[in-house]
């Protein structure tokens, strides 16, 4: 105890503010460093050269138009779940139920189609699925976010309960609906009609979707930084007290922010249903809610940054898709190389907020 | 005493944080059988310095040595393993274990609680607490907390006793036991430091006083060859006229109405019990009491925060009219069209957003006005380039988030803000705690001058100097009741005193 | 009439990998740590296992004893470093938990995943999926009286000894946390880490040992699904939403592991009580029934913060990260 060469070798301390190209910068170093490590492992596994394996991920995204529209509808979807999850998140609460509030649009927008597609114009189910996606979504979320603000139920837990309540609800419809009978799923809904079925711009089939997301992001950013509610929820998610202290109705704030969230993500069923899929399944949202979760949070929670952020989760998942394929590997290689992805980027974190000092050479790193 | 060899030699202290620099370059020597007085402002270091003997904080340079040893203090653990127990200002319990559990916290060994609850119990009778150790914290008051903290250091044999501001939270009689048990625990030659800023308790209880001021150390010397006005100048730096300004009130009249409020806290305990009282216009009423006696709730029912029980507040316009307050939350009262300005007490948790910047700050008030559906940034960043420049605020710019601000320059944002919506009722809650005093000069002069503009003004302090200077009239509350109105010209400190502690005062007991 | 006889023990094996799961998860959330990576290290458990007892099979000469103890070691090792990796990233990195165990669960499901199928490649089988049946009888041997104690030994003695082990982890995890100075110890760390750590208390090696300790038992819920439950058979996504199942039952016990016993056991009837009531011919109410367990959860977790009582509330400081130096 008493001998000075057991000096701690470091500590830790907190860090001033980092300007914001530095934070960018430490962000952008540990992506390459996740890449090369990415790149190492998926060699060691197929005995290809790096290079080669770049240039498959590089192929999965890009490598013909049609994989750019998918690379693009899919960035669409997941950006749009993520933007539904970040007004609750500024709030810090955290709506990690976002798949089955998605889930849940799909299934409205899906009745809507199947239901009325017989009786009303296409024009008017089409109305109607809008409205019925976005109220379902809100609903789902609001349950919890009520118990949230009445009682300070834990919303973290409630929300993921409340997905598997949603996929469950979600499988009983499918076999109600199974078409052809027997089969369990939905199939193909309206396939001669075409009833609720959203229109394509030209020949463009996913442009619609991306246009309406952009049309979100952008409203989205406005409406966190601008709007007299962003800065309610703001200050809400800094600080219960000073909310109330400025005559801020607390439980009002979370339920109409949860609920903004939830209609968002019922967009995203909506459009995943009506749109792309033209059909329902349990897995149809294909875990983006939880994944919105890691893009929000990596983006800070900003809509712009979202954009990006949302790019290379996708990118790296076609891509390492490419790399399963075209090396015959199992598809969850891709989910392993997004999960060490994530972990150098979540690592990184930390030396943006916190700086070592080492003793001895009383050198400074970060 | 030159002699003897320090219990603890610190030397060469460094700590930053961030920018910060907390503890700069200190020496401090803590000798047994004796109690040392660790004098200074809010922010001077002391709580810093001696976290970092206690192993909450390592230090970034320097040495210490405990009975002449070189040691590294890393964690709590080694601390007590040098003797070294700390009684935090924020007590450091776990609410829902109880008083035994959290006692034995962190000792080795088999957990018999029997046995530990045995052992409590002999070390309550030794000194005369009372502690259930089968309680759970979180159905305890504030000074039972406080004994089983005390409790949970006597019970690891600490013979080296830091306390960081004990008595903020007790009475004067529970302050009085305390001092005896310390002086008690001196004759046992232990080590005693206890952190505070109050002068009559170094006077009354410390054999020697070492003073702290911006982090550096000052000074130290035995008490008896020194004095109060000695100490504060160490303290402050230079000589300062403890005289505040207090310009006659200009035609007061009634402007908050308060009959028979009675209010609750959510476990049911009666907070405040049948209070009644006027604020007038163009006058300061200070509120008196010891920290706990209903301050908090008083302000809060006002202001609109507060479910309250029973009872009428009333404000009455420049017209006469009355206006009940009672039922309306801080939105509707701001809608009726009555300017109410709140300084609280907790700053950062609830007067400003700590990771928001002075203009985002300065909204908080103002962010509802207009009807566009978007928040006008521009008024609140000029807003916030005024209070800087008139208040003197010391920030890099309007774009700083105000947790980085020292507590003086968070306490003037905050001020600033409330006084400009031109208020005709000011509420502050301990609006000087923690400031140096200059800054406390510049919040004295404020509240002046908010008191000439014809404001009401309700100040809540805890330093009675403070409120006989500058109160036109004080209120003393006793365990949530009103203990007496007295005038604050030529009021009495000691009568005052006596107040705070006994309903009524009654003085010549 | 109920067949109580049949469903009773299918609805323990249902609930053992539940209990395995949620003690692991409570005895992690008791150190402040909210794992969602729980799901993920449930799956790397069971490859683990899986591909130990794969190669081991494959090497010929099977006995019993080894047959054993390789998957459990290799289960063990699998899920200790997955919870080494989310330890390091939210204890010593101070990461946001959430996130982390999101991002751990897709990590280990594709992990799972990824070695499933490249193993049902390397066995050439022609069905999507590996049989390890001598590893599993090994697992499943139950004692030798089962058969002749009647009601009594199909009820309670006639499972395999990971179930028995399970039962004793949850009672040892309730009593360590209860009874014991590790347990207070642990206890306070997950409510007030700054109180802890002015205690003397080690809070990282507290999170570290009480994690990577929670998240071997849950390692081993994986293990028992496919050796014991699935009569080794691994198959792709077979082990499903168990995962956040386990969570579920966490909540359900208001973390009280020894609850978790007799709560898993009935979380696995609500799991499989579509089996056994009689819909007619409607597979589409069997979806309903699986909701079950999860709108129970939903009920006590609201229940429990409407009584608002102090000891059934979440650990106070269950997802935050604690940095000493923090002002």
């Amino acid at each position: 105890m008493n001998n000075k060469t057991r000096t701690p070798l470091f500590h830790v301390s907190k860090r001033g503010l980092l300007p914001w190209y530095k934070a960018w910068a430490i962000r952008a170093a540990a992506l390459l460093l996740a890449l090369v490590a990415c790149g190492v492992i998926t060699s060691l596994v197929t005995g290809q050269n790096p290079i080669q394996v770049y240039a498959a991920i590089i192929n999965g995204s890009f490598g013909s138009p049609r994989k750019i529209w998918v690379l693009l509808q899919n960035i669409a979807m997941l950006l749009c779940v993520s933007l539904a999850v970040t007004p609750a998140f500024r709030m810090r609460c955290w709506n990690l139920g976002a798949e089955g509030q998605a889930l849940i649009g799909g299934l409205a927008a899906a009745a809507c189609m199947i239901l009325l597609g017989k009786t009303l114009p296409n024009w008017a189910v089409i109305a109607c699925m809008c409205v019925a996606s976005l109220a379902a979504g809100a609903l789902w979320a609001a349950i919890p976010a009520v118990f949230k603000a009445r009682w300070n139920t834990n919303e973290t837990l409630f929300t993921l309960m409340m997905n598997y309540v949603a996929t469950q609800l979600v499988a009983y419809y499918c076999v109600v609906w199974e078409s052809p009978k027997g089969s369990g799923t939905i199939g193909v809904i309206n396939p001669s009609t075409e009833i609720g079925w959203f229109p394509q711009i030209g020949s463009y089939k996913y442009l619609l979707n991306i246009l309406i997301v952009a049309i979100v992001c952008v409203a989205m950013y406005i409406y966190l930084n601008y709007s007299k509610h962003g800065y309610e929820i703001a200050v809400v998610g800094e600080s219960e007290r000073t909310a109330r202290y400025v005559g801020i109705k607390v439980d009002r704030v979370i339920i109409r922010t949860m609920l903004l969230s939830g209609a968002v993500c019922g967009l995203a069923g909506l459009l995943l249903v009506g749109s792309t899929n033209h059909t329902l399944t349990t897995t149809i949202v294909d875990g983006r809610g939880f994944t919105a979760v890691m893009v929000s949070w990596l983006a800070k929670f900003n809509p712009i940054w979202m954009i990006l952020t949302s790019f290379l989760i996708v990118f790296l998942g076609r891509g390492s898709g490419e790399i399963a394929t075209k090396f015959g590997l199992n598809r969850s290689f891709g989910d392993i190389l997004t999960g060490l992805i994530l972990f150098f980027i979540i690592g990184s974190e930390f030396f943006i907020n916190y700086q070592i000092h080492f003793r001895k050479s009383g050198g400074k790193e970060g | 005493m030159d002699n003897k060899t320090p219990a603890v030699k610190m030397r060469n202290i460094t700590k930053t944080f961030g920018p910060v620099v907390a503890n700069d370059k200190v020496w401090l020597d803590i000798y047994r059988g004796e109690i040392l007085a660790l004098l200074g402002e809010n922010g001077s270091g002391k709580t810093t310095l001696m976290n970092m003997l206690s192993g909450i904080y390592f230090p970034d340079e320097g040495e210490i040595s405990i009975d002449g040893k070189d040691v590294v203090i890393r964690s709590p653990k080694d601390a007590f393993d040098l003797g070294i127990g700390m009684i935090h200002q924020h007590f450091k319990l776990v609410d829902v274990l109880t008083a035994a559990e959290n006692v034995v916290l962190g000792l080795p060994g088999k957990l018999d609680l029997k046995a530990a609850a045995k052992k409590i119990r002999e070390i309550c009778d030794a000194y005369g607490f009372e502690v259930d150790p089968e309680q759970k914290i979180y159905d305890m008051s504030v000074s039972q907390k406080q004994t089983v903290e005390i409790v949970k250091v006597l019970y690891r044999g600490a013979d080296i006793l830091i306390l960081d501001e004990p008595t903020a939270v007790l009475t004067p009689q529970e302050t009085d036991k305390l001092f005896a048990v310390l002086r008690n625990m001196r004759d046992d030659n232990k080590a005693i430091v206890i952190i505070t800023h109050k002068m009559h308790e170094v006077e009354a209880l410390s054999d020697r006083v070492a003073v702290l001021r911006h982090g550096q150390f000052i000074g130290d010397m035995p008490t008896k060859t020194t004095n109060a006005q000695e100490m504060t100048n160490m303290m402050v730096g230079h000589a300062v006229t403890l005289n505040i300004d207090r310009p006659e009130p200009v035609d007061p009249k009634p402007r908050i109405v308060v009959k028979g409020l009675t209010v609750r806290s959510i476990d049911g305990i009666l907070k405040l019990d049948d209070v009644s009282f006027t604020a007038n216009s163009g006058e300061i009423l200070g509120i008196a009491g010891i920290s706990g006696c209903g301050q908090k709730e008083l302000l809060e029912s006002i202001a609109g925060l507060q479910p309250v029980e029973k009872g009428s507040i009333e404000y009455i316009g420049d017209d006469g009219s009355a206006e009940q307050l009672i039922g309306k939350d801080p939105l509707a009262i701001q809608r009726m069209g009555v300017s109410l300005s709140f300084v609280p007490e907790d700053r950062l948790g609830m007067g400003l957003v700590a990771n928001m910047d002075l203009g985002d700050n300065m909204m908080l008030r103002s962010f509802r006005s207009g009807r566009s559906v978007f928040t006008d940034r521009k008024t609140p960043r000029q807003l916030a380039l005024d209070v800087v420049e008139e208040l003197d605020v010391v920030t890099p710019g309007i774009t700083t988030p105000v947790r980085r601000l020292s507590g003086g320059n968070v306490q003037k944002v905050l001020v600033g803000r409330e006084i400009a919506s031109a208020p005709t009722v000011l509420l502050t809650a301990y609006a000087v705690r923690g400031l140096d005093i200059n800054s406390s000069y510049t919040i004295y002069d404020l509240i002046n001058k908010q008191k000439k503009n014809g404001v009401a003004v309700i100040y809540v302090g805890e330093d009675l100097d403070v409120l006989l200077e500058l109160a036109d009239r004080i209120l003393v509350l006793c365990g949530g009741k009103v203990s007496g109105i007295v005038p604050g010209r030529g009021a009495k400190k000691r009568d005052v005193g006596m107040m705070m502690t006994k309903l009524g005062g009654n003085a010549h007991e | 009439m109920f067949d109580f006889i049949s469903f009773i023990p299918r609805a323990v094996v249902q609930g053992i990998p539940l209990l395995l799961g949620s003690t692991g998860e409570t005895l992690t959330e008791k150190s402040g740590n909210l794992n969602l990576g729980i799901p993920g290290i449930m799956y790397v458990g069971a490859i683990s296992g899986v591909i130990g007892s794969f190669f081991y099979e494959q090497s010929g000469n099977f006995r019993p004893l080894p047959g054993i103890l390789i998957p459990l070691g290799c289960c063990l090792l699998g899920s200790l470093l997955m919870g080494l990796l989310y330890c390091f990233l939210t204890v010593t990195l101070r990461a946001n938990q959430n996130v982390t165990g999101l991002a751990l669960t897709t990590f280990g499901v594709g992990f799972g995943n990824f070695f499933g199928g490249s193993l049902i490649k390397l066995s050439g089988s022609s069905l999507p999926s590996i049989i390890l049946s001598a590893t599993s009888n090994a697992f499943r041997t139950s004692l030798p009286a089962a058969e002749k104690a009647g009601v009594f030994g199909r009820l309670v003695l006639s499972y395999g000894f990971l179930a028995y082990v399970a039962v004793i982890i949850a009672l040892t995890v309730a009593w360590v946390l209860n009874r014991t100075r590790v347990g207070l110890h642990l206890r306070a760390v997950g409510e007030n880490p700054n109180t802890a750590d002015a205690a003397g208390i080690n809070v990282s090696k507290y999170k570290y040992i009480a994690t990577c300790t929670g998240s071997m038992i849950a390692g081993l819920g994986g293990l028992y699904y496919v050796m014991d439950y699935a009569s080794g058979v691994w198959a792709n996504d077979a082990f499903g939403d168990r995962g956040w199942l386990a969570i579920a039952l966490v909540i359900f016990t208001v973390w009280r592991p020894n609850v978790g016993v007799l709560a898993s056991f009935l979380f696995g009837g609500l799991y499989i009580l579509h089996m056994y009531i009689p819909s007619g011919m409607n597979l589409a109410v069997k979806e309903l029934y699986k909701m079950l367990p999860y709108v129970v959860t939903i009920i006590v977790l609201v229940l429990s913060s409407l009584r608002n009582k102090r000891e059934n509330q979440p650990p106070a400081s269950l997802g935050l990260a604690y940095f000493r130096e923090e002002r």
